[in-house]
């Protein structure tokens, strides 16, 4: 066998995407050697139930482990970052200095959260983000530790997932965001303005358009109270920095691809590109860390940060990596999530990016449970359901199809929809941000 | 709890929530490892005692939009 047989397909990173890349490789009918290369010393596990029931308390964050959907037969190199990656000789270098060679590499590093600067209190005791399973345990253990007040910086999906969970335990807590209300860069604050309803019905202190300037500790080097840009002052003596992630691709300086903290560039069929533009044929991206063209929106670059994206991107990838080079398939996805906070399951189809209007075309903001729609120059590009998910598939229908805003209906429990101004914070950068989970 | 014999595959679900209706049919079929709070948020137990097998897969089947993803395969030991 030549050493490029025996090479084979090398994954890098074992959570969601790498797992799901991997099985769907074998699926697809792979049988040369699989390596999965992952920074953490943990099998692939879920994220998601991290940041509500493992905070909350009702799981142990290590009985999140994801289930195997198919025979690997992998070697699994856990614990062992990627410090580089070498194009030419088709080689990733570990950080113990093991070098990898591979035929096709899929990158599925994900992101990383963004951590509090070090010079303002970043590195005080009491200070938590929230990415990974071990983030979870210590959080959690903290927050059962009881805390006089909790901090959260940040009223996205996380910061508000945590909030609930802390309320939940009983705990102080406030939330600080710069936007007038929670979510106001995915939802705008015409739907934002129903989770600070939320936020306030639960007793937590949410005080909207507040900067932290710093965190200030005691003697022993333990967080004790936040500086806000506007002078004020908050006691609180635990921190969660809930302020979004950054793609996981330091890893990729020095290679030669398009890579930043925005995520890894890659053309339709998930290939990432060379710095010239010119698509690898060896390396694809899925999940988190990849950015790339998305049909369904004119194919402008987008990096999305949701479980149902890495799922089904990493069986494209994975698809594309073993089909030739005539047979690769675009990438036509569209986004989704859920997050459930303060009794509600939300969710969510389609990016709401340049939405100019948006419509309740069920239910009602007041009873916190309806289903609205988002529109942009005459046209549906997403919705939201607030427990009324059973009507989300009808939207996500009317988004692929391009379907008029807003949406003409059989009017059965309103007479004419509702509309409102979105309401999204500006200037609105079109930046990966923008489908932070965080 | 979730730990593997070699033979058996680890008792581990997932169920995706995006695809998820919340119409409970897995919380008759699995009352001890699916519940449904609210009006739709569903919570599970992803990695639920292995004497719950038989409900599980019974719940898996009653999904009406096949939801919930268990394990099949065996956990591996690192192939060197
Ligand atoms: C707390 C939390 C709650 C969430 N809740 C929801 C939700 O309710 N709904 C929803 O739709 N989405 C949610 N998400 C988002 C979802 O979990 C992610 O979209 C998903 O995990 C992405 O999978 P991934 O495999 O692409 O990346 P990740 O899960 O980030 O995995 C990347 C892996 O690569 C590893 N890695 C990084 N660098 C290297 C390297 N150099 N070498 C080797 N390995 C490396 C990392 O350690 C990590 O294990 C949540 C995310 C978090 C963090
Ligand atoms: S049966 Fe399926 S759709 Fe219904 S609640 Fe359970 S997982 Fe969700």
């Amino acid at each position: 066998m030549s050493a490029a047989e025996l090479a084979g397909i090398v994954v890098v990173g074992a959570s969601l995407a790498g797992l799901r890349g991997a099985e769907a490789l074998r699926r697809g009918g792979y049988e040369g050697p699989l390596t999965i290369v992952g920074a953490e010393p943990h099998r692939p596990y879920d994220r998601p139930p991290l940041s509500k029931h493992v905070l909350a308390g009702e799981l142990a964050a290590d009985a999140t482990g994801l289930p195997a959907l198919a025979p690997l037969r992998a070697r699994w190199r856990l614990g062992q970052p990627t410090v580089g990656l070498d194009r030419a000789d088709r080689i990733v270098r570990l950080a113990d200095g093991t070098r990898l060679a591979y035929d096709r590499l899929l990158v599925a590093t994900g992101a990383e959260a963004r951590p509090w600067p070090a010079p303002t209190g970043g590195t005080l005791t009491g200070v938590f983000t929230l990415r990974g399973r071990d983030d979870a345990a210590a959080l959690r253990a903290a927050l059962a530790a009881g805390p006089r007040r909790v901090l959260i910086v940040g009223a996205g999906l996380i910061g508000c997932e945590a909030a609930s969970c802390c309320r939940d335990l009983g705990l102080a807590v406030t939330v600080v965001d710069p936007n007038p209300t929670p979510l106001a860069r995915s939802l705008g604050t015409g739907i934002g303005g129903v989770i600070a309803a939320c936020l306030r019905d639960a007793g937590v202190a949410f005080r909207p358009g507040t900067q932290v300037r710093a965190f200030e500790g005691d003697g022993a080097g333990h967080v004790v109270r936040a500086r806000f840009a506007d002078g004020g002052a908050i006691e609180a003596d635990l921190v969660i920095a809930a302020l979004g992630a950054t793609r996981a691709t330091g890893w990729l300086a020095g290679a030669g691809l398009r890579a930043d903290a925005g995520g890894l560039t890659c053309d339709a069929a998930c290939r990432a590109l060379a710095a010239d533009g010119t698509p690898c044929p060896d390396i694809y991206a899925a999940g988190d860390v990849a950015r790339w063209p998305i049909p369904v929106y004119g194919g402008r670059l987008v990096s999305v940060e949701h479980w149902g994206n890495a799922v089904e991107q990493a069986g494209h990838a994975a698809r594309n990596m073993l089909a030739g080079p005539d047979d690769q398939r675009p990438y036509a996805h569209l986004p989704a999530y859920w997050s459930s906070q303060f009794g509600i399951n939300i969710k969510a189809v389609g990016l709401t990016d340049g939405a100019d209007s948006v419509a309740v075309v069920q239910g009602s903001r007041a009873s916190r449970r309806f289903l609205a729609v988002y529109g942009r120059a005459g046209q549906t590009i997403a919705a939201v359901s607030f427990d009324q998910a059973r009507w989300l598939p009808a939207y996500a229908d009317a988004i692929l199809a391009g379907r008029p805003f807003p949406p003409i209906r059989d009017a059965t429990d309103r007479a004419r929809p509702e509309s409102l101004a979105p309401g999204f914070p500006s200037p609105r950068a079109v930046s990966a941000d923008e489908f932070a989970h965080a | 709890m979730s730990a593997s014999d070699g033979r058996d595959p680890a008792l581990r679900i997932v169920v995706d929530l995006n695809r998820c209706q919340g119409y409970a049919q897995c919380c008759y079929a699995a009352p001890g490892a699916f519940v449904l709070r609210g009006h739709e948020i569903l919570f599970y137990d992803p990695s639920p005692p292995a004497h719950r097998r038989g409900e599980i897969e019974r719940a898996v089947l009653a999904c009406p939009v096949r939801a919930i993803a268990v394990q099949t395969a065996a956990d591996e030991e690192d192939v060197a």
